[in-house]
């Protein structure tokens, strides 16, 4: 089944530098190890493919059921020299929400994953 | 000892909300007013101030603040912390002591000056001793661009504020701290917390990142429920509640607009986040990975089980260098063929500027309404009713840039159909001050306090 990042997550972005960094939390406890398994770097970094030059590092925050990723080469060189609308990052978190999820149907009835067809 | 001490954001950067800190102190009960104002490039802009009138360097809106809360402050012994000094503590501390006279209280507010983080003066002595200020993305040296540099401050921690405190000032200001310092400082003074008690110090760290950007964890900016967040036009900033034992809990004044939960807490901590293992300050390095949240009642959230260890012994510095000129020009075209239209402009633009030989170190085009903030993620689909042509260019030759701007509105009349949106005229050029992120012995900087009425 097909689960929509954004109907099972929430996330808050900002900047360093030319990094941006995109915190996504799990809407409940439950969905956290979901996240972690299928959000991997490497996923986000194909979701990502053509809008960051650089690459994708991932933490790990169970105890606030989140991961962190950073995304390196995303704001054009950032702070004042960037001359990008969102220069600092601030909806990078929408723009990871917009990733969709291939989940077992089993699993997705488990979790109770809210689902589109 | 309290038992609890409150500390009261009331501006998350230079240009919040002017209401916020009357709103912190009038609202409900409060020990401490925090106020933030300096964010990376900030240094830079009042160095430049200060460069054309050495008393200015400072943030000015601290003045108004301050006036705002007066007399409260002084009635109800509420004491302010704030890095509203910039690159003029001093000079920032005198406004504030001839406000207080010019409200009848003169000598009676004492004000704390944090001064030592300033190493521009400093700058050549350092380079030449071996000090290469390399560039922590970069790893270039600092001596590259040595002669375009606007301004150098150290991030300075808590210990000083403390000094200040302990020396009894009312209001407390300083330059390059950092901005959790502002609310661990406090803490540490009130509950005697010692320079070595990392779990504890970690603790008031993480108040202070949860409380630095006022409202962005008490409602505003919240993804979560937004539509369902009650108020916003009467949000209320947070207030951490802090214990001895290094526990504390966020929450808002009575009557306030916004939320605090446990998800605009989560918000707000991931915010600008980077290895969440090691998130260092000059006091010490707090794991985020041990943060625990608990929903204590209505807009009300239980802090706890925080740890920390020794930080480094390095300071961060923040360096601000002249990084050349841009400008970025804008058109709307609309339906029908909206973003076809504002793509073939940007085509003719830029053929323009190529036959003009002008050259840039980068050209950047977006079409907000499809595609600006989430590029190829986006699906802009159908006959969009508008979309603006955003065109930036930067470089290091100041009349190539000032040619561009003249390139923009010639496209009204002689490009593409259906164009409106040039009202605000010919671009501005704005020169780049960058920012050059590098780190520093601590032994090189040493800090000192003073006590003005």
């Amino acid at each position: 089944m097909k689960v929509r990042l954004v109907d099972i997550a929430h996330a808050r972005s900002g900047d360093k530098g030319d990094t941006a960094n995109v915190g996504v939390i799990a809407l409940k406890r439950e969905w956290y190890p979901l996240l972690a398994r299928e959000l991997t770097e490497r996923r986000v970094a194909d979701h990502f493919q053509g809008v960051i030059s650089g690459s994708v590092q991932r933490y790990e925050l169970p105890n606030l059921n989140a991961l962190n990723f950073l995304l390196h080469g995303a704001l054009d060189g950032g702070g004042t020299l960037s001359l990008k609308t969102d220069a600092q990052g601030k909806v990078f978190s929408t723009a990871l929400l917009r990733m969709a999820l291939d989940v077992p149907d089993e699993e997705a009835r488990r979790l109770g994953l809210p689902t589109v067809t | 000892m309290k038992q609890v001490v409150r500390v009261a954001a009331g501006q998350g950067f230079w240009g919040d909300w002017l209401e916020a800190p009357r709103r912190q102190v009038e609202g409900g009960p409060i020990d401490y007013l925090m106020l933030d104002y300096l964010a990376e490039v900030t240094m830079s802009i009042l160095q430049k101030q200060k460069e054309r009138d050495p008393r200015m360097g400072y943030a000015r809106d601290f003045v108004g603040a301050i006036e705002s809360v007066l007399p409260a402050i002084t009635e109800r012994g509420v004491r302010v912390i704030a890095n509203a000094g910039g690159v003029n503590p001093g000079a920032c501390a005198e406004s504030i002591r001839d406000l207080a006279a010019s409200h009848g209280a003169a000598g009676r507010v004492r004000i704390g000056v944090v001064t030592g983080d300033d190493l521009l003066p400093r700058l050549d002595d350092l380079i030449a001793r071996g000090h290469t200020l390399a560039n922590m993305d970069t790893g270039e040296p600092l001596s590259r661009v040595r002669d375009r540099v606007l301004s150098a401050n150290a991030y300075i921690g808590s210990t000083p504020i403390v000094e200040a405190l302990r020396r009894d000032a009312q209001v407390v200001v300083t330059g390059r701290s950092t901005d959790t310092a502002l609310t661990m400082a406090p803490l540490r003074f009130e509950f005697g917390w010692a320079a070595d008690d990392w779990n504890r110090l970690a603790a008031g760290i993480v108040a202070g990142h949860i409380i630095e950007c006022g409202a962005q964890c008490s409602g505003g900016n919240c993804l979560l429920d937004w539509r369902d967040i009650p108020d916003l036009a009467n949000v209320g900033y947070p207030v951490v509640n802090a214990h001895p034992d290094g526990t504390f809990e966020i929450s808002k004044h009575p009557g306030t607009g916004g939320r605090i939960s446990v998800p605009t807490i989560t918000e707000q901590l991931v915010y600008e986040m980077g290895d969440p293992h090691s998130y260092i300050t000059p006091d010490v390095v707090a794991d985020f990975t041990t943060i625990q949240l608990e929903d204590a009642g209505p807009d009300r959230v239980r802090v706890f089980g925080i740890g920390g260890r020794p930080p480094t012994d390095k300071l961060k510095v923040s360096i601000a260098y002249r990084a050349g000129f841009k400008a970025v020009g804008t058109l709307v075209y609309a339906w029908p063929d909206a973003l076809e239209k504002a793509r073939l402009a940007d085509r003719v633009l830029r053929e323009r500027l190529a036959r003009l030989g002008l050259t840039f170190d980068k050209m950047l085009t977006e079409f907000l309404g499809a595609s600006a903030t989430h590029g190829p993620l986006a699906e802009a689909s159908g006959d969009l009713p508008e979309v603006q042509l955003r065109f930036g260019v930067r470089g290091e030759d100041r009349r190539a840039v000032e040619r561009f701007t003249r390139e923009i509105a010639p496209l009204v009349l002689n490009g593409p159909p259906s164009v409106t949106g040039f009202a605000g005229g010919r671009p501005k050029v704005e020169e780049i001050v960058a920012y050059w992120p590098a780190l520093i012995d601590k032994t090189e900087v040493r800090t000192a306090v003073e006590v003005i009425a």
